[in-house]
């Protein structure tokens, strides 16, 4: 259902093409290393998966993309990151996680908020803001993540009302709501049942028409459905970086062919 | 203490809760004044004690370096575990003479147009023992506000921060998060403020007396019992303390289920999905 011809394999070297980079990068908690030397160039308007087996790095490498190491003291990060080729330095980091937008492992909505406010959480940082604006934008944002339906005759109520999958969509509705290039999701579905876990997945389907994502998973199946790249990371090392296809049938090191076909992790 | 208060609940029925007259000698028992007292001082330690029990919190649980936070959080600890009599004595003696000397002639000077801000300057009286009691239940509010903002999952956090929060909004949203804890933090430092007995006695000024002006002499529940119960030798006497005892302990029961419950509640809420 999910699969994609992808049509533009003649273009793969055009440099605009790529939305988020890393060179060289590093990221060391109290001086041990997690991941080492990542490059990596993630293309722009596509789904790009990152898989390894438990604590080879990937929640580590995401959370550098929005500078979510900075809440850790005990964390340095070394090496480049940019975005559109501007170094991510240069955004600061408030401005940065605007940008680049994350939804979490386990759904976290605020729990004293309701739907409605939820929504437009990450809004009420960014300025003065219309009621009729909002009602437009809380719409849309639900809307493109699959919850309006279900939730538009009860905005108003708490979000701990809703379902793991529905608070997981309300967190990816948030994320949207903040105009973001970039969305990482780290393990978005791992909390979630089947059923959940497929709205999720098409969801993300459809979301890379205007934004960039990379999902962090652990289900081979997710990764070969959702993403157009996929990146194998081992011992916090890059191991292989290639399409999707390429990565699930055909890869280049013994190691990745390994652990797509179940020998460890 | 239901069955012991039973000669005063039968000759003064309601009009005990609502007459301020206590008179041992003419027999005449009312509460009233002793109500008064207890819940406007508490009031007043409240007032005081909240904006600062709230910097504590916000102060150890989200700012504060390694070293401050272990040396304000074992300070609040020690004020926690001081005996109240301690407390008496230093109002007695220290505070006692400061509010009449500095304080309340200044606030007379400055705010004395509002009748709240008058009456016989002694140093005792009602504002003295809301400032006590504001000391008493600072470290019990803060640190539980504290522990209730700290309760507060990690993905909390990061879920303000990934939206582009700056740190004090990080915050607001952590306040926002622990409001009922706060709440319940409040109601219990309101309920220890309540049934607070010997610092009290010794700074409120002991005179059965409604009066507008905080600066006063007062009197309180607990007091009252403190210091009539031993010399109180006629049966409607004794039975009329204990009849307030018995008020009292319905009272700080009430607010102290509700502060639990409050807390109980706040600390819960992630574990539910
Ligand atoms: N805050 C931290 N402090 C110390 N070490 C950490 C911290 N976060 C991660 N690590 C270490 O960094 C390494 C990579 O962890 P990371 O969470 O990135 O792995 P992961 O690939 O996401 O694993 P999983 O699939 O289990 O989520 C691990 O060895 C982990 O123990
Ligand atoms: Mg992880």
């Amino acid at each position: 259902m999910m699969e994609e011809e992808n049509k533009n394999n003649s273009e793969e070297n055009i440099e605009d093409k790529f939305s988020i980079s890393t060179e060289n990068l590093s990221v060391y908690f109290n001086e041990k290393p997690a991941i080492k030397d990542i490059n990596l160039k993630v293309r722009n308007k596509s789904v790009t998966a990152i898989i390894g087996p438990s604590g080879c790095g990937k929640s580590t490498y995401l959370r550098s993309l929005n500078m979510m190491h900075e809440l850790t003291p005990t964390a340095t990060v070394y090496g480049s990151i940019k975005i559109n080729n501007i170094d991510i330095q240069e955004f600061g980091v408030i401005n940065l996680r605007k940008k680049v937008g994350m939804v979490f492992q386990k759904p976290n909505p605020f729990p004293t908020l309701s739907i409605y406010d939820n929504v437009i959480s990450g809004l009420v940082y960014t300025g003065r803001h219309y009621k009729k604006d909002l009602d437009e934008k809380v719409e849309r944002c639900l809307t493109a993540s699959g919850l309006w339906n279900e939730v538009k005759d009860r905005l108003k109520v708490s979000a701990m009302t809703l379902s793991g999958g529905q608070q997981q969509r309300l967190c990816i509705a948030r994320t949207i709501a903040v105009n973001p290039d970039i969305i990482l999701m780290d393990e978005p579905t791992s909390a979630l049942d089947p059923i959940s876990t497929t709205k999720i997945e098409e969801l993300v389907y459809n979301l890379k028409k205007e934004y960039t994502i990379i999902i962090v998973t652990h289900n081979m199946q997710q990764a070969a459905r959702v993403s157009d790249h996929t990146a194998f990371f081992y011992l916090g090392r890059l191991v292989e970086y290639s399409k999707t296809r390429t990565i699930f049938t055909n890869p280049k090191e013994k190691l990745t062919e390994e652990y797509v076909t179940g020998k460890f992790g | 203490m239901f069955i012991n208060s039973y000669p005063s609940r039968s000759q003064f029925g309601l009009s005990f809760i609502f007459s301020q007259d206590w008179d041992p000698v003419k027999d005449k028992f009312g509460a009233l004044a002793f109500i008064y007292g207890t819940i406007v001082s508490s009031i007043i330690a409240l007032i005081i004690s909240l904006p600062i029990s709230l910097g504590v919190a916000i102060f150890l649980s989200e700012m504060a370096g390694k070293f401050l936070k272990t040396t304000v959080g074992f300070l609040v600890e020690i004020l926690a575990a001081i005996p109240s009599i301690i407390f008496g004595f230093w109002g007695l003696f220290v505070l006692v003479p400061f509010m009449r000397n500095s304080v309340q002639p200044f606030l007379e000077k400055t705010l004395g147009f509002i009748p709240l801000f008058s009456g016989a300057n002694i140093g005792t009286g009602m504002l003295t023992a809301g400032i006590i009691l504001a000391i008493m239940i600072t470290p019990i509010i803060s640190a539980i506000s504290r522990d209730v903002i700290k309760a507060i999952p990690k993905s909390q956090r990061e879920a303000a921060y990934a939206l582009g929060a700056t740190r004090w909004e990080a915050i607001r949203m952590a306040l926002l998060n622990a409001k009922s804890g706060i709440l319940g933090a409040t109601v219990l430092g309101f309920g220890r403020a309540v049934g607070e007995t010997m610092a009290v006695t010794m700074v409120i000024g002991n005179r059965a007396q409604i009066s507008a002006g905080l600066f006063d002499p007062a009197y309180s529940m607990a007091s009252v019992i403190a210091n009539e119960f031993a010399e109180a030798s006629k049966t409607i006497h004794v039975s009329s303390l204990i009849e307030v005892g018995l008020l009292l302990f319905v009272v700080t029961f009430i607010i102290n289920s509700l502060a639990r419950i409050l807390i109980y509640s706040a600390t819960k809420k992630y574990d539910a999905k």
